[in-house]
Order: structure tokens, then C-alpha cells, then sequence
């Protein structure tokens, strides 16, 4: 006899971790009916920085995330550019900045896919969860491991020499950047570049060979037809760092094009949801229920017309011609398209280190000042958007930011209930459903880490209650 | 650090989150201390490339916050344990230690230094005042530890300090 009404809840490690908590709602016949994804969102952070002085901020955003500091350091660079008139930079304060978000596109994108990926990849996502993880990589694949480590090694050191340090860093300000990059700074990273240029190559292969080798298999897990948003160039080119809004409906046609970032709120708006801390983006003109969209590396190279570096622009053509150059809605196919950007990160620095301008003294530029700014990049995980209203005494009165995974709120909780429908067996929760779930979930490379993590937090709790709340059965892990 | 061994201690943590800067406040205290042969690094959590540092220590200790140990802290050995993470890129120092001796045959003895928090739950800068007490108290013994090249281990639910008093271990820390 089956209840009725049961939820199976995986549970947030606290309000304040930033975990996630899936709640699979059945219905009488123990069907599943929908799941939530519930991602703690801590909109504190914008109050936080209203009083501050503008050129506080992008340092202070940095305190945001521990994942990718980078991203809102720049983005909130770019907003505090236009707030004193300086949106074109020169062209080493351009550079700079550019080099910096490349080495924390290629850090990022390297780190997820050896530490949190490949396990999924070289053991198959139902395996023993005991060494499907990154130990398990080391012990098996210890050049692969290594690679890993030292990718993000190599890309935090990109960051040092831009940021001045690795966390915290200083490096972009309002009106363009505080240092250049020495020729001592320069040739240590161009000692390493080659290896990277190699590594990414390697990791692109894996990912690519894995999904077209398990192509029956991926196609429909946690897979369904989107939307796509991205920042492009004027061109149509993939541009990480700066470009307009571009969204394509899933058959590929344009709903938008060359969108200014500065009127994002034209054409975007937020659903909210009661059971839900974090909101729920949309395209305004389809509306709530039609208009939600994926960002991040899927969604960019299904947007772009091309890529401006030879290996990756390669890569992506040989990535589209699988669903015959019209959008690829798979959601694994996240993981390929992440390692034709680390590529192209790669690629990208290894220009941007043989380019002189990077040795230039011309790092400021002033104009007409503003009170009110709008700065937007392609963040590792997706569209980033950081907007902000200054006041005549330079304080910041309104600050609203947008990352990559509140874009992705809607289509993450359309992989979770896709994936418990198609493995949900019985009343208990399975290891083999935990493993499906969390790999449709880590497909999207979600920023949980925006919070706290002390020490003595739970890890992942699961639990299954029954329609009056009394606990069936729980697991942690 | 006595007989020339190398440390590196690692504070971590989100200074932008209250208590949860306890790592990063006893990194910038301990770096201030300069004590011979001591890395000290902060940083928001641990990574994958501290692996790699760690491997070239002989001893390593992994500074953080803690929400609900015994005041004012614990000082306990690593064990290298397989480690699963969900989807944070964050890992624990077990998983950070495995991954030293398995990708680059790391040997450095391992521990946690966990300090009592109390505020975690909203942003800002600064500790609390119970906070900041503790974290007195742990890096005080910390660098008579390191001084010393003597690690003490916490005793269930007895703290360091009270250990460390026992043992008439010599403090060094007047100045902080």
C-alpha cells in the first residue's frame, strides 16, 4: 500500500550553508509530481554594501563567494566604470582585466570538471559512491588528478598577477586597473602555458569522447528542451568578458539579440515562488511559465555564431554538428561544452601573454559621471549581472545582483524532476537516486558556497516523510 | 619551528560572514608573528592545490571556524578519509590530506585547529567579542606549539588551553 502525499526531502546542511535540499513530491499513486530544488540565496549581501562608497565595492563583492570572487570583482569593476564614465578602458586596463577572468574562467571550469565531474565520467554515475569521488580519481587516474590541481594552480596564479592576490584581489577599479603585468610576471606564466594549452586538450577529449560513447545514455538524462541567454559580441562571437544579451529559444531563433546590459530590466524579470528562497528569472516578453532559459557553457556556445580561438571554435563546431547545428538541450552536454572553454581560456591567455599591451602604463580613464550603473560578464557558471544606483556623496543607495545560478533556478529543477521521475523506484530513497540527483544537479556546476562553512555543518541529509510529516526513512552523505 | 622543520598553517574561512573569519584572523595574527620556518596562507576555503603545499611541510594545521565545540577551541590530528562532496567545490582537510599523499606523496603530520564561533548567519566584517576571545587563546598556544615543534592534541572535551597550561608549554606570544 503506497501513502499518499509523501515527500522525500534532501535536506540543507543549515539556512546559512548554502546547500541545496531537493523535496520529490508524489502524489496518491506514488507517482512523482514535481521536485524543488531549494538553494539558500543570501540576498543580505546587497544590503550589506548600501552606505558603502562606490570604489569600495568591487573589492567588497569579493566577500560574496569563495568560489568565484573574480566574477563579481569584475563585474562590479565594469558597473563602477560607467558610474565614472570610463566604459572604454584602455586597452591595458582592457587586457588585464580580460587575462583575470580567463584564468578564472580556465580555473574554475578545470576544477569542477577533475574534482567534481570525472569521478561521474571515468567510474559511470552509478557507481560505488565510496570511490567515485575525487580520492578515487587520485588513486586510479593520479596524472589526470594532477592535472587537475595544478590547472587551478596555474589559473589562480593568472589571478595573482592581475588581482595582486589571489583572494581579495585589488586589481580592477572603477575607470580601469591598478598594475600592469611585468615581463618577470609574464614569462613565469608563459613557462606553464603550453602544459595548460595540452591539459585542456586532454580534458576537452575525455569530456567529448564520454558523451558521444554515452550518447543513449545522456540524451535524456535530465534533459529537456530551453531557452538559452548569453552575452555575445557585436559580431555574434562568444566574448566572456563583455558583449550584449543574447537569448535563442530552443530550435535556436533569436527572442532577443545585442540587448545592452544597461537595459536588462526591459527585457528580464523575476518570478517568486513561496516555497523558494531564491528567485525565478524570466524573459519578460514570454512570461513566467515560457520564458525561463539556461546560462553558463551550454547555453553559450548553443548561443554564439562562432569562437575568436581556432582550437575551441573547432570544438565547437564539432560539438554542434551533433544535433545538427541547432541548440543541444542535453544536460550533460554541460561538461563538454565547459572544456571547449577551458580550451578557449587557454587559448585566450595565451595570446593575451604574447600581447604587449599588457606591459602598457596607461591603466585609468575618467569621463562623465553617473548614477546609476549596470556591469554584466559571462561568470564560469553563467550570466552575471551586477547593478547599482550611487548617490551624490558617492554612497551606494541600490544594489541588485543576478548570478549564474538564479538564472539556472528553473532548468535545474526541471533536471531534478526528470531525473526522479525516470529512477524514483519505491519509497525509499536509493544511493542510485542520490547519484542520479546529484549528478543532473552538478551538471549545472551551481555556486552553493556563497555562505558559511565552518566546521560542524551536516553534510547531505536526506529524508523521506509522509504526507503528516512522519519520518519514513533518512540518509546522509 | 624547531629542528628545522617547515609548517604551513592554513586559515580559512569568509571574513565577510562574522565568526566564519576565524581562520583568516589567525592567519593575519600568526603571519604577524613571523615565526621561523611558519607558511602561513588565508584563504575563503580549502582547495585542491593546497595538496600541493602541503606536500612540501613537514607539518600542516587547518585554522577554522567551529559552530559547536567546546570553548575557546580544539586542537585534533587529520585522518585521511575518502571524502564525497556534494557540489561545492569546498573540501574538508581530510580530503585535502588524502589528496596530498596519494597525488604527491605528501607526509606532513595533519591538524585542525577548530576555534568557537557564534555569529554566522548574517554579513559583516569583525568578530564577535566571545570569538575574538578564543581566537586569542588559539593562537596563543598555536605559536607555542609551532615554536616548540610540539603538537598537543585536545582530549574529548577538554580544551587545548587547559592541556597546554598543564604542560607548562613555554608561550612566545607576549606582543599580541
Amino acid at each position: 500500500m503506497v501513502a499518499e502525499n509523501r515527500k522525500i526531502v534532501i535536506e540543507p546542511v543549515t539556512r546559512v550553508e548554502g546547500h541545496g535540499k531537493v523535496t520529490i513530491l508524489l502524489d496518491k499513486d506514488g507517482q512523482v509530481t514535481q521536485a524543488r530544488l531549494h538553494i539558500v540565496e543570501f540576498r543580505g549581501f546587497e544590503r550589506f554594501i548600501q552606505g558603502r562608497p562606490f570604489w569600495e565595492v568591487p573589492v567588497l563583492v569579493q566577500r560574496l563567494c569563495g568560489i568565484c570572487p573574480v566574477s563579481h570583482h569584475l563585474a562590479a569593476a565594469k558597473a563602477m566604470d560607467r558610474i565614472v564614465g570610463a566604459e572604454n578602458l584602455t586597452p591595458t586596463a582592457e587586457k588585464m582585466r580580460r587575462l583575470m577572468h580567463y584564468g578564472q574562467t580556465l580555473q574554475s571550469h578545470a576544477l569542477h570538471f577533475f574534482h567534481l565531474c570525472s569521478p561521474d565520467l571515468l567510474f559511470g554515475f552509478g557507481s560505488d559512491v565510496a570511490t567515485r569521488n575525487i580520492i578515487g580519481v587520485a588513486a586510479r587516474f593520479p596524472e589526470l588528478a594532477v592535472q587537475g590541481v595544478m590547472m587551478r594552480k596555474f589559473g589562480q596564479e593568472v589571478i595573482k598577477r592581475t588581482a595582486g592576490k589571489k583572494i581579495h584581489g585589488t586589481g580592477a577599479i572603477p575607470g580601469g586597473i591598478n598594475k600592469n603585468l611585468s615581463i618577470t610576471e609574464r614569462d613565469e606564466l608563459l613557462a606553464d602555458i603550453d602544459q595548460m594549452m595540452e591539459w585542456s586538450r586532454g580534458a576537452l577529449k575525455i569530456a567529448r569522447d564520454y558523451t558521444l560513447e554515452h550518447l543513449d545514455e545522456v540524451a535524456d538524462f535530465g534533459a529537456f528542451r530551453s531557452n538559452h541567454l548569453s552575452i555575445v559580441r557585436s559580431d555574434g562571437a562568444m566574448d566572456l568578458y563583455d558583449g550584449r544579451f543574447r537569448a535563442i529559444d530552443a530550435d535556436g531563433d533569436k527572442i532577443f539579440d545585442q540587448v545592452d546590459a544597461q537595459d536588462y530590466l526591459d527585457y528580464l524579470a523575476e518570478d517568486v515562488r513561496s516555497w523558494s528562497y531564491m528567485k525565478f528569472p524570466f524573459i519578460k516578453s514570454l512570461g513566467p511559465d515560457d520564458g525561463w532559459y539556461r546560462v553558463g557553457p551550454l547555453a553559450r556556445i548553443n548561443a554564439c555564431d562562432s569562437i575568436d580561438t581556432p582550437e575551441a571554435e573547432a570544438a565547437r563546431k564539432d560539438f554542434m554538428a551533433v544535433t545538427d547545428n541547432k541548440p543541444n538541450n542535453i544536460t550533460m552536454a554541460y561538461h563538454w561544452a565547459r572544456m571547449i572553454e577551458v580550451l578557449h581560456s587557454a587559448e585566450k591567455i595565451n595570446d593575451l601573454l604574447h600581447d604587449d599591451d599588457l606591459q602598457g602604463e596607461d591603466l585609468l580613464t575618467i569621463g562623465e559621471r553617473r548614477g546609476e550603473a549596470v556591469g554584466i560578464l559571462e561568470a564560469p557558471r553563467g550570466t552575471l549581472i551586477h547593478h547599482y544606483k550611487v548617490n551624490e556623496n558617492d554612497q551606494v543607495t541600490m544594489a541588485n545582483l543576478i548570478v549564474a545560478t538564479t538564472h539556472n533556478n528553473e532548468p535545474m529543477n526541471r533536471a531534478v524532476s526528470k531525473v526522479a521521475k525516470d529512477h524514483l523506484s519505491g519509497v525509499e530513497i536509493t544511493e542510485g537516486l542520490l547519484n542520479h540527483v546529484e549528478v543532473a544537479i552538478r551538471a549545472y556546476d551551481p555556486c552553493l558556497s556563497c555562505a558559511t562553512h565552518a566546521l560542524g555543518r551536516m553534510p547531505l541529509v536526506v529524508e523521506l516523510r509522509d504526507h503528516e510529516g512522519t519520518l519514513l526513512s533518512s540518509g546522509a552523505k | 619551528m624547531a629542528e628545522h622543520r617547515r609548517a604551513l598553517v592554513i586559515g580559512y574561512g569568509n571574513p565577510g560572514r562574522l565568526d566564519d573569519g576565524l581562520g583568516p584572523a589567525l592567519a593575519e595574527r600568526l603571519e604577524a608573528l613571523a615565526l621561523p620556518g611558519v607558511t602561513v596562507e588565508a584563504d575563503y576555503q580549502l582547495v585542491v592545490e593546497d595538496a600541493e603545499s602541503i606536500a612540501r611541510h613537514d607539518v600542516v594545521v587547518f585554522a577554522d571556524a567551529h559552530t559547536s565545540i567546546d570553548e575557546p577551541f580544539s586542537f585534533t590530528p587529520v585522518e585521511p578519509v575518502e571524502h564525497v562532496s556534494f557540489s561545492s567545490h569546498s573540501l574538508t582537510p581530510q580530503a585535502v590530506v588524502s589528496l596530498a599523499r596519494e597525488l604527491f606523496g605528501a607526509t606532513a603530520e595533519a591538524y585542525v585547529l577548530a576555534i568557537r564561533g557564534y555569529e554566522f548567519n548574517d554579513f559583516g566584517k569583525g568578530l564577535s567579542p566571545a570569538a575574538r576571545a578564543n581566537l586569542g587563546e588559539a593562537v596563543e598556544s598555536l605559536a607555542s606549539m609551532l615554536t616548540r615543534g610540539v603538537f598537543t592534541v585536545t582530549e574529548p572535551g577538554r580544551p587545548l588551553a587547559a592541556a597546554a597550561r598543564d604542560k607548562d608549554l613555554t608561550c612566545k606570544t607576549e606582543n599580541m
